[in-house]
């Protein structure tokens, strides 16, 4: 397995090898898909979109419906705006959407093609909405792409006219449905009101009922985007994916925003619960309080597995940011720290992070990486365990590491996208993942007299 | 109102007059027409890809012994990187680089002032860390449209580094869909590979296999009949394929194709060049691969291997007929309905006879005239807009051209094992039946509402929607990550697999017990735990 990687590094400023991200419109797609009745549309070549739907299928094993303007080489040449209208009236037609949104692609940014303006010229059938964000692929990442769709719905809908009715908007982050109705769920605990854009549950984990609901009622609805414009607050979870919509609702309906790491991890958790606590003039439950506790327990209790342990953690920034809180806060000495998503910012919270624990010396930290530098730096430095996205099995098998699968995407196991890796609920879910994975290695490992039934 | 009038009854105008003859009801009148590789409708949520894909996923990426290298931003490449199953285990000098996914990762910049510098900086990193002796550059949307001359770039590579270096322009715009990449990739092989080792390659009765992409492992066990009966296999198109056998395919003395839609330009062009017969073959199903192996023993000729043929089809059939007939039992009179790319649809029609399922619907994403109506219908095809974009390469007969077999011969054998055509799928169904083509999201619901298929084979754009509505589905671009189906052993994997997915207990709990009278879904088995002991 990459049995041809060497050791060796030598520097790369123009070859990427094994990529740890993908291009801005599959994150376009995904937040649209967490509007209620909603059609994302990919306005370029229709292989962008196949690519995305595979994509998102293969992750959630859930439809991932979308639409293209099906450019061919007459549409790159003259422009897409004859494509876009004519996809327009053939979605309303045929499939009965309340909002198409859509996205660019690099085919459709790199000719110019001007989506302010078609969309403001052509005829959208009454009660009917399109709205757009701009997501050239030769940008950013899938996550700015999310970030940016998610902006693109407030920018076009929220109200600043909306009344205050002491709502919170809640940007959820790049996550999965699993982690929103945990989200929900700790919201709910803390009796505020909210409103949570995007939400994909409904969507995205969608129940076996033996009939197929193109546009299932999961979603933030277009009456509850507009209302995030009266929001008493917004709390952006996660830098990279939810800045860029706090920053839009400000902009257009002054609504002052928090921007928090994702809570993940006992800390991060405790300033997201805090933070609810403030907004609402409660204390945070005592509910709430105990399953903090039973999570500092387990870290407690399994310490000596933890403890020490070299870790390499890769995937998207704001999800590695908070894996490798939560690795350091069980003892872990996360020794690399990966995105491919570009941004100087991530090095430097991810140091941040790290510096505290006495865990900065000899740790690699990195963004715009891939996975072939964290193949080439485990070869120099060694690990004991990854914490990542399905691409890292191939190391995990070349190197004979155990692996933790957390983050998007997990192309090769079930069922954690209804999983949450976010709250003290998925704290206590990702340290017993690692606490498995490591004993199970000294399980496989030791000699027949070793081996502990009780451990 | 009949099935086809109330599918399309949904549309309005225009797009009633775009779908209307990509649907028919079989008839058996054998002269039945449909449209097929043109554009998709704007909106439509069709399930084709595009020309990259075509070009790079499908048909350059198995490639074990090259860097293929794709220019431009990074998703293209990543989609199309250890998602397809086309399995590759490493060959002579350990090389395999299939588990690899390398990009240029164009970035703002780069489309503003080019990305030739940066291909070419990558190109020199490559090297510098592999040293792989060829690589094969794929071109993305932006690189057609800012005029990045990737072909200068390959040639100064290979001036360079001394490798073989070939570019192919294959931006996702070109064509209609995938299909223009494979003629793309399939020109790019014949300029420049095939035909470019003129080393020894022993063996008797040589072959190459075309349109094998060893999607689960069915090309190793296509592989492993043919060279049980005796047959030597100078190289695969393109299933754990490697250039430095392709360079050599002009010696082998036959090809079989399987996949016609992705190879059939390969296969007459080497004809046109070097005199190489072709035959259409289907290693999916017993009987089919049976025949196949029978009609390949015709070419060649002589009592030695036809005797030998009847051999491995009597042992082979024998050491599956047990499981073959148990699975049957468990899957005869299911009716099933197949939507895939170009070939499959076709081939695993054949498979399912064989398990005495029958077929409903039969559908091609992105398949011409020629994979419906037969070869014949090739003169008439009226060249579009977007097909005359594609170059149609003319080759000359080469110094190397020899026929195998004498002009009488092959005209016997054009009739007799269909040497050097195709039916296509038409001919092959049963009346009554439909075929589709490039069958999009709304019409995949309605054709399951009104033929009510116990299964749905396609892919994994759709699997969730079929299986969401109570049907089984199956994917058959993938396999549900399973296989080999071809071959004698592969038609038992796909009669477990098949069984398996129609007898899962879950079926039976669909609906929850207080729903009172709920029909059970299509793909229902009779109860939880029958298919406890298939699995």
């Amino acid at each position: 397995m990459l049995d041809l990687t060497p050791r060796e590094i030598c520097e790369r400023k123009a070859l990427r090898i094994n990529p740890l991200k993908t291009c801005q419109p599959v994150g376009a797609l995904y937040a649209a898909l967490g509007v209620r009745r909603c059609m994302p549309h990919s306005h370029g070549s229709q292989g962008c979109v196949s690519y995305h739907r595979t994509f998102l299928t293969r992750h959630f094993k859930e439809p991932a419906v979308a639409s293209s303007s099906s450019f061919t080489e007459g549409a790159s040449v003259f422009g897409g705006g004859a494509n876009l209208r004519a996809s327009v009236k053939n979605i309303f037609d045929v499939y009965d959407p309340d909002v198409i949104a859509v996205h660019t692609t690099c085919l459709s940014e790199t000719i110019g093609d001007d989506l302010n303006s078609y969309i403001l010229e052509m005829e959208i059938p009454e009660g009917k909405l399109v709205v757009h964000c701009n997501t050239p692929s030769y940008v950013g990442s899938h996550v700015t792409g999310f970030a940016s769709m998610v902006a693109g719905f407030v920018r076009y809908l929220a109200d600043a006219g909306s009344p205050a009715d002491g709502r919170v908007a809640v940007f959820p982050g790049f996550l999965n449905p699993g982690d929103l109705r945990e989200y929900k769920r700790l919201l709910g605990l803390a009796g505020l009101p909210f409103i949570m854009l995007p939400d994909q549950t409904g969507v995205m984990d969608g129940p076996m009922t033996g009939s197929y609901e193109m546009f299932p009622e999961g979603g933030t609805t277009v009456d509850e985007i507009r209302a995030l414009g009266g929001a008493r607050e917004a709390l952006a979870m996660g830098e990279f994916a939810s800045t860029e919509p706090a920053l839009a609702l400000k902009g257009k309906c002054g609504v002052e925003a928090r921007v928090m790491p994702l809570p993940i991890g006992v800390r991060a958790t405790d300033g997201f619960v805090a933070a609810l606590s403030g907004i609402s003039g409660r204390p945070v439950p005592r509910e709430l309080e105990e399953e903090r506790g039973r999570l500092v327990d387990l870290m407690l209790d399994a310490n000596p597995y933890y403890y020490g342990k070299r870790c390499s953690v890769f995937g998207d920034p704001d999800t590695v940011l908070g894996i490798t809180s939560l690795a350091l806060e069980l003892g872990m000495v996360p020794v690399h720290v990966v995105t491919g998503t570009p941004g100087e910012a991530f090095e430097r919270k991810a140091r941040a992070l790290l510096e505290p624990f006495g865990a900065l010396e000899g740790a690699r930290v990195k963004a715009a990486g891939d996975l072939f530098d964290l193949h080439q730096w485990i070869k120099n430095d060694g690990t004991d365990l990854l914490i990542g996205t399905s691409y890292g099995k191939q190391i995990a098998k070349a190197e004979d590491l155990p692996f933790v699968r957390a983050g998007f995407p997990v192309l090769d196991r079930y069922g954690h996208s209804y999983r949450p890796i976010i709250g003290y609920r998925g704290g206590l879910a990702l340290a017993t993942d690692i606490a498995d994975a490591i004993m199970d290695r000294i399980d496989r490992d030791c000699a027949d007299e070793d081996l502990e039934v009780v451990m | 109102m009949d099935v086809k009038t109330r599918i399309l009854s949904r549309y309005k105008a225009k797009v009633f007059k775009g779908r209307k003859d990509h649907i028919l009801e079989v008839d058996g009148s054998g002269g039945q027409q449909i449209a097929a590789n043109t554009r998709a409708i704007p909106g439509i949520m069709t399930n084709r890809g595009c020309c990259y894909a075509g070009c790079k996923g499908v048909v350059l990426g198995p490639l074990k012994d090259t860097v293929v290298l794709t220019h431009g931003p990074i998703g293209c490449g990543f989609y199309s990187w250890g998602t397809r199953r086309n399995k590759a285990r490493a060959g002579e000098g350990g090389e395999n680089y299939v588990q690899y996914c390398f990009s240029t990762d164009m970035q703002e910049p780069d489309i503003v002032f080019g990305g030739d510098k940066k291909l070419r900086r990558a190109i020199e990193e490559a090297c510098a860390i592999f040293r792989p002796r060829r690589i094969m550059i794929c071109s993305t949307c932006p690189v057609g449209l800012i005029g990045d001359d990737i072909h200068a770039v390959a040639a100064w590579a290979e001036r360079e580094f001394g490798i073989t270096c070939v570019a192919f322009s294959c931006e996702g715009y070109k064509g209609v869909s995938q299909s223009a990449g494979h003629h793309i990739a399939n020109n790019g092989l014949m300029k420049r590979v095939i035909g470019t080792d003129d080393g020894e390659v022993g063996g008797r009765y040589r072959v190459n296999l075309l349109g094998e992409y060893n999607i689960g492992g069915d090309g190793w066990e296509t592989e492993r009949i043919l060279r049980k009966v005796g047959y030597t296999v100078v190289s695969v198109f393109t299933g754990d394929g490697a250039l430095a056998d392709i360079a050599r395919s002009h010696k082998a003395d036959l090809n079989l194709v399987q996949c016609h839609r992705s190879i059939n330009y390969v296969a007459g062009m080497m004809k046109d060049a070097f005199g190489t017969d072709w035959l259409k073959v289907n290693f999916i199903g017993l009987g089919a691969t049976a025949a196949t192996l029978r009609s390949i023993a015709e070419y060649f000729g002589g009592d030695e291997l036809r005797e030998r043929t009847e051999e491995v089809i009597e042992e082979e059939m024998a050491a599956v007929s047990g499981d073959v007939a148990y699975y049957r039992g468990r899957l005869e009179g299911r009716r099933a309905a197949l939507f895939v790319g170009g070939s499959r649809s076709h081939h695993y029609q054949d498979l399912l006879g064989d398990f005495g399922v029958s077929t409903v619907l039969a559908g091609y994403e992105f398949a011409h005239r020629d994979d419906y109506e037969g070869r014949r219908v090739i003169p008439d095809i009226r060249e579009d807009a977007d097909s005359k974009n594609i170059e149609s390469l003319v080759v000359e007969r080469d110094l190397r051209y020899r026929a195998f077999l004498t002009p009488e011969r092959a005209r016997e054998l054009r009739e007799r094992i269909g040497l050097g055509d195709y039916g296509g799928l038409i001919r092959d169904m049963p009346d009554g039946s439909y075929v589709v083509d490039d069958l999009n999201h709304y019409e995949t619901e309605a054709f399951i509402e009104l033929l009510k298929p116990d299964i749905f084979f396609s892919g994994i754009k759709d699997k969730y929607v079929i299986q969401k509505a109570g049907v089984l589905a199956r994917q058959l671009h993938s396999y549900d990550y399973s296989g080999p189906y071809a071959g004698f052993r592969g038609s038992l994997v796909f009669g477990r697999d098949l069984t398996m997915g129609l007898y899962a207990p879950a079926w039976g709990l669909v609906s929850p017990p207080w729903a009172g009278g709920g029909a059970a879904p299509a793909g229902g088995a009779e109860a939880p735990g029958e298919g406890g002991s298939d699995a």
